[in-house]
């Protein structure tokens, strides 16, 4: 994973709550195997209206989507978070991330801002006012600077490490394999395994 | 004296295989064991490929399953998929299972079907384990006590290497249900009064645990339903602690523990409770008694009413987001405030997915449709859960009394649910599924969906606008032989 320690980049307000996963990336797009080239499935049914945020330049290069409460809620999928990243997004702000979705993101190198909805309201105001503004996201600072805008942002430490040192979740958990295999050890009997398969 | 505990904690700390670094900028959080990895075609195939990428190996085949079901058609199974990009993704799974020796229930197998339908089925889910899938309706086998969670493809491709999670801690929200529902009223009714009560983003950060008399009242699949949908409502995991409705769902299933091994798990499986003297973050409490049939109006789960209520007007919201969504909802929806939700009628019934397709869904629906005939203008799916649910419904005769009813009798799979096989609506067609998203798009471009149980799906077939059971006129007399063993 590539470290993320702060971006600067042209901020796209989306005023919309709950935008769910399906509105990220319809299930269509889901029956692809690679894990990258997802940019044309971003926001694909709200792509087709002209008038959509992402349709106006200069918000189609935008980098930075600042976006209404409740945002990735729905389904696990991860294509949600590599569209975003395909198109461009390097950092998506809101006041509330679904779980599963800002799990994901952090997993991605996406950072998952969480900004109080207050400043969410006023970083909104600014980027229509002045469309093209750039928005600064400071992870060392966890911080939002837009226009005169000053905002601190939520993350969790762990994840703003992993994403500040830019490293491998799998590879962190294979340093304590030795636990793993203690525990293994120590399971009851009566838990289930898959195999070998049982029928009715 | 032990530090008191509520199920979930208990569940979690039972799993945990290193105690997280506490505080700490770089602290690591708890590594939990996972004791049944649930597979799937959609998300699994990246996170095989990483495996391979990195030269690791599938460290549990042992703990893991896969299942065909998003991709594939209820209709002609027997033929390749028509699609070629789904079925190179279900090519692609049977090719990674044969690779890592994952045991694999293909399209035609009997224990084929829904990955949350089957693991149930099979009695592989099981009290107190850890259960993830890389679909966010593993919340479903909470039902039986577990710790069950979806989970992304990243982390998929984590579990696969180490068996392991690192999760964030959660906190704890009661949702008490007490009193007894009535006649017509279900599980989803009350999971979706639930969903309108704390809202899509309520339960995030939260397990729910799902307690009370109703909940104790409800048999193992209406649990399931309950589970189902927690993530509905924000939360990853939702669970109801085991008791013998439990048990009894569970004796004699191919997977579940037998002689003294039976023994011994019941004897754990009865530590699984909240202990009296828990406390949870958060308590919510929603009364079963008054609870009414409950339907969604607009494109998220939270946007619901009782089914005699009527299509609200965005006035109704005080937060200028909830305002601006629910402008948005009706315009997507072609529903004018104030109209009676009675009053809307609908083109397509689905009754299936993961959330309401089991034996009791389907017992449910038939028993209001047996002897009657469907609206002429309506067409309506019936899909089983599994290729096991279909048969067993079969021998009870169900498969013949939607037929006789007019619906269509499937093949197992998601289905209508989500717009990724060929069972999808058109642009502008309204549907009432027994599904659990209404969000835009959902169940094809441009479809508008409405949320209903299966009893609700069921009357709505028959009358052609949203109803409930009370609505219908008294069956034909031909109605009162049964024609199954139930």
């Amino acid at each position: 994973m590539e470290k993320f320690t702060t971006h600067t980049g042209i901020g796209v307000p989306l005023r919309q709550s709950n935008v769910d996963t399906d509105q990220i990336i319809p299930a269509v797009y889901l029956k692809r195997i690679t894990r990258t080239g997802f940019e044309d499935a971003l926001f694909s049914a709200w792509r087709k209206d002209p008038s959509f945020i992402l349709n106006q330049a200069p918000f189609n290069i935008g980098s930075v989507l600042v976006a209404g409460p409740d945002f990735g809620t729905g389904s696990s999928r991860e294509h949600a978070v590599w569209a975003l990243k395909d198109y461009g997004f390097k950092t998506v702000l809101s006041s509330r991330f679904a779980d599963i979705f800002r799990g994901n993101s952090g997993k991605q190198g996406l950072l998952a801002a969480e900004v109080a909805q207050d400043d969410i309201e006023l970083i909104w105001k600014e980027l229509e006012n002045a469309p093209g503004t750039e928005v600064t996201v400071d992870l060392v600072s966890k911080t939002v600077i837009c226009g005169n805008i000053v905002a601190p942002f939520e993350i969790d430490d762990y994840t703003r490490w992993r994403l500040l040192e830019g490293l491998d979740d799998i590879g962190l958990t294979l340093q304590h394999e030795a636990d793993i295999t203690a525990y293994e050890a120590t399971r009851p009997a009566f838990k289930p395994t898959t195999l070998p398969a049982r029928l009715s | 004296m032990a530090v008191a505990k509520t199920l979930a904690e208990k569940v979690w700390d039972a799993h945990v295989v290193r105690k997280g670094d506490g505080e700490g900028a770089n602290a690591q959080p708890d590594l939990l064991f996972i004791d049944l990895h649930l597979v799937h075609e959609v998300t699994s195939p990246q996170a095989f490929e990483g495996l391979r990428l990195a030269g690791r190996k599938l460290r549990r085949p042992d703990l893991t399953i896969a299942t065909e079901d998003h991709n594939t058609p209820t209709l002609d199974i027997d033929k390749p998929i028509a699609d070629l990009t789904s079925r190179t993704q279900i090519q692609t799974l049977r090719n990674n299972c044969a690779e890592f020796g994952v045991r694999l229930h293909s399209l035609g197998d009997a224990e084929q079907g829904i990955v949350h339908v089957v693991g149930p089925q099979l009695g592989l889910t099981q009290p107190g384990m850890t259960v993830v899938c890389g679909d966010s309706h593993t919340s479903t086998h909470g039902a039986f006590g577990a710790l069950a969670m979806g989970i992304g493809t990243s982390e998929v491709e984590h579990v696969m290497a180490t068996q392991t999670l690192s999760l964030k801690p959660f906190k704890t929200m009661a949702i008490n249900v007490e009193g007894a529902l009535r006649p017509g009223v279900s599980a989803k009714d009350i999971i979706l009064a639930v969903i309108a009560k704390i809202g899509t983003g309520g339960g995030q950060g939260y397990v729910l645990e799902y307690r009370g008399s109703a909940i104790r009242a409800l048999s193992m699949e209406a649990r399931m339903t309950i589970c189902n949908m927690s993530i509905e409502a924000g939360a990853r995991a939702g669970l109801v602690a085991p008791d013998q409705t439990t048990y009894d769902y569970m004796f004699g299933r191919p997977h579940a523990p037998q002689g003294a091994e039976w023994d011994a798990a019941v004897e754990y499986w009865n530590t699984l409770r909240t202990d009296d003297d828990a406390t949870f973050d958060v308590e919510v409490d929603l009364d079963a008694d008054t609870l009414e049939p409950f339907v969604t109006w607009g494109t998220n789960p939270g946007q619901g009413v009782s089914l005699s209520a009527k299509v609200p007007s965005p006035e109704d919201f005080g937060d200028e987001n909830a305002k601006a969504a629910a402008e948005r909802a009706l315009q997507y929806m072609g529903l004018q405030a104030g109209t009676p939700m009675k009053e809307i009628r609908v083109d397509t019934v689905f009754l299936g997915s993961c959330t309401n397709s089991r034996m009791e869904d389907l017992r449910a629906a038939a028993d209001i449709v047996r002897g009657r005939q469907k609206d002429p203008n309506i067409r309506m799916l019936v899909v089983p859960g599994s290729a096991r649910v279909r048969l067993e419904a079969e021998a009870e005769g169900l498969d013949k009394v939607f037929k006789d009813f007019g619906a269509e009798w499937r093949f197992a799979g998601c289905s209508m649910c989500l717009g990724m096989n060929p069972d999808q609506l058109e642009v502008g067609e309204r549907c009432a599924s027994t599904s659990n998203r209404n969000f835009e798009g959902r169940q094809g471009k441009g479809g508008r969906t409405h949320l209903v149980s299966p009893v609700v799906a069921a009357a709505t077939a028959v009358r052609g606008t949203l109803s409930s059971p009370s609505d219908l006129d008294p069956a034909p007399e031909s109605a009162a032989i049964r024609t199954h063993a139930a």
